[in-house]
């Protein structure tokens, strides 16, 4: 495999909360148009390390990066990278949904707009609501406020939204922990639509999702005695993590011989 | 099973009866509160009503039965009788200047018959009854007025009237009007509301989300916090040497070359909408603060997340989402400017008005035209004085009203 194939790279990455260091030398590639999970216990730092994969930690007060992360062979760390333009390219669906309280048409448009897209708006809504498998529930109600949807909806609207502004990867906090099992299965089909054209990244704590939905799959854990930073101790091929992990910790994580 | 592991019995409903009974207590308080509140508004209603209306006793200068021309009584003369009476009862200086004003030929009857009112028989307030007197001793104030008044007309009379409204200023309290505050506090508010409102809101907007939290500020935001408790007089003093005195050419219009003729100082209604613009400004930032605060953190993640700059985010969701509440604040903050009346003082507001104010004018608005009403020893003014509030608060409720109703039109929930 060359390494064209690998889309994102952290290398030696290191997010620190002022001076406790949440996520510790983490060395992880994420291959294009695949899923990725990340998954570990609580606390671990799983969100920490995806949101440093699109500068999200910088909109917390205090946190800080060292290392690097190569999108593409360039580092988003650069100073001369524009964190909104790493933000476009690489899109977040967060673990709440969290639609604009306008219309369903104006929360695909807005993301478009914003960037100066001057095509045909209702194609893109269309084609972003489809791609979001969100189309045929919405189409009449384009006008209402996205807020009016269920759960599940507005995290499809979310996606959708991304989608929008077609962004090479989608990263996904937890995307499913609110909704129920009808809906968490909606969006799981729905993510394996998305790899053809995105890669994904995708947070989750329910073991079972990351071993139907993820080609790949990381296991995070705290590490260290004094200050214990989280960081990654296993990355592997699910199906290997699942059946056959190398580390003791990761063997006891995923068949729940955990605390 | 061990003794040890039974567990000890409690009784916890041993003191309900007792805090049921406090909770009743603290119940009664609660609505003592409430009433003692409610009873104070009331009071204060009825005594500027009590002052509004009531009977008043009219004497002319001239009794009015002496101006029957060839026993034709002074309603039922005709508009040329009038004119006659005009022509011969007037100066000749004072004839001309009202035909300049507007030529008796333009005049109606109905316009000359209040001249010769006004100019001619010059009615005056002899005496003068509050709403409660009036209904409550009606027959000894007609008999009082008989004896003592004998040429007085007795009329129950409300004191806010239309032309109450749209009259000028008066040294008569029976021609004084209004229409001078009113302006003055329109145009003032107006200005007040130009300037604060954009200033507030940048001023949240910047403390809020760009800001950094380091020492500078947190001084800056304890400081504004702290500036909203300064008395209002202060400003008035701050105002005075900023905007009067030091910003003299800028306020007197001097420098936008539209001086108004009846001032070249600085004392304008510029000058004193600019103040109040200050004396509200810490309202409105903090108040400001505090609807962009409470705007979910998901949104603003939102919008980033798609790649908007802060700004984007800032102007399309951020502000849309705080702004109810951030006009709820600017509500409450332009009230209590449209009542401030000391830094006014300060600033220099004049009481006696006889034009229409525009924006570089000297001034007077409602609390000053009260203030001084009621500071004046005659009954009559105090009457007028009561008349100008019901019209002040009907004026701030009716601009609350209308806040409000433009407030709910952006009211969103997410």
């Amino acid at each position: 495999m060359t390494d064209n194939n690998y889309i994102l790279k952290a290398h030696d990455l290191n997010v620190f909360y002022d001076s406790f260091r949440a996520v510790a030398d983490v060395n992880l590639n994420i291959l294009r148009n695949n899923i990725t999970a990340i998954i570990g216990p609580s606390g671990c730092g799983k969100s920490t390390l995806l949101r440093s994969f699109n500068r999200m930690n910088e909109l917390y007060a205090g946190t800080r990066t060292e290392g690097e992360v190569l999108f593409d062979g360039q580092n988003l760390y650069d100073k001369d990278v524009d964190p909104v333009e790493v933000r476009y390219r690489i899109g977040m669906v967060f673990q709440k949904a969290n639609p604009f309280p306008k219309s369903i048409y104006e929360n695909i448009a807005w993301g478009a707009r914003i960037h100066g897209f001057k095509g045909n708006m209702d194609e893109l809504v269309e084609f972003s609501l489809r791609q979001a498998a969100l189309w045929d529930e919405v189409k009449d109600i384009l006008k209402q406020s996205g807020l009016s949807l269920s759960g599940g909806q507005q995290q499809r609207l979310c996606i959708a939204r991304a989608i929008a502004i077609q962004p090479e990867v989608i990263l996904m906090d937890e995307p499913a922990s609110a909704l129920d099992p009808i809906a968490t299965l909606k969006i799981e089909e729905l993510m394996q639509d998305l790899k053809t054209k995105y890669t994904i990244v995708i947070v989750t704590h329910n073991m079972q999702q990351a071993a139907r939905v993820s080609d790949f799959t990381a296991m995070m854990m705290l590490t260290g005695t004094e200050s214990r930073s989280g960081t990654v101790i296993e990355f592997d091929a699910t199906n290997k993590i699942f059946t056959r992990p190398a580390d003791k910790r990761t063997e006891d994580y995923v068949t729940g011989r955990f605390g | 099973m061990s003794e040890k592991a039974r567990s000890p019995r409690f009784h916890y409903d041993q003191n309900l009866a007792a805090r049921t009974k406090t909770g009743q207590v603290w119940k009664v308080v609660f609505l003592g509160s409430t009433i003692i509140g409610i009873l104070a508004l009331s009071t204060l209603l009825l005594n500027i009503l009590n002052s509004a209306f009531g009977f008043v006793a009219y004497q002319g200068k001239i009794l009015p039965s002496t101006l029957a021309i060839e026993g034709v009584p002074l309603e039922q003369q005709t508009r040329d009788q009038l004119l006659t009476l005009l022509q011969t009862n007037l100066s000749n200086g004072a004839y001309n200047k009202l035909n300049n004003e507007k030529a008796f030929e333009d005049r109606s009857r109905a316009d000359l018959h209040a001249l010769v009112l006004e100019r001619i028989v010059r009615y005056k307030v002899v005496e003068s009854w509050s709403l409660w007197d009036s209904l409550t001793n009606k027959s000894e104030i007609k008999s009082l007025v008989a004896s003592e008044f004998p040429d007085a007309e007795l009329k129950f009379k409300s004191w806010l009237t239309l032309d109450f409204l749209a009259s000028q200023q008066s040294s008569e309290a029976v021609t004084a009007g209004i229409r001078t505050a009113i302006l003055g506090t329109l145009w003032t508010i107006l200005i007040t509301i130009l300037f604060a409102f954009p200033v507030g809101v940048g001023a949240a907007i910047y403390l809020e989300e760009y800001a950094r939290d380091n020492w500078f500020n947190r001084l800056v935001r304890t400081n504004i916090n702290n500036l909203a408790g300064v008395p209002s007089i202060i400003y008035g003093i701050l105002g005075l040497a900023i905007f009067v005195r030091a910003l003299q050419k800028l306020t007197s219009g001097e420098m936008l070359g539209m001086v108004d003729p009846t001032s070249s100082t600085g004392r304008t209604i510029f000058s004193a909408g600019l103040t109040l613009g200050l004396l509200i400004l810490p309202i409105i930032i903090i108040n400001s603060q505090e609807s962009i605060r409470a705007v979910p953190q998901a949104l603003r993640k939102a919008g980033f997340g798609l790649g908007a700059t802060k700004f984007q985010t800032i102007w399309a969701h951020v502000l849309p989402n705080a702004l109810p509440g951030i006009l709820t604040g600017t509500i409450l903050a332009v009230s209590r400017a449209i009542g401030e009346t000391a830094p006014l003082v300060v600033v220099g507001a004049s009481t006696a008005i006889s034009f229409d104010p525009g924006i570089f004018s000297r001034f007077t608005t409602l609390p000053i035209q009260i203030y001084q009403w009621t500071a004046r020893p005659q009954d009559e003014w105090r009457h007028l004085a009561a008349a100008a509030i019901v019209a002040l608060l009907a004026m701030m409720l009716s601009m609350n009203a209308a806040a409000i109703l433009l407030r709910n039109r952006f009211a969103r929930k997410y």
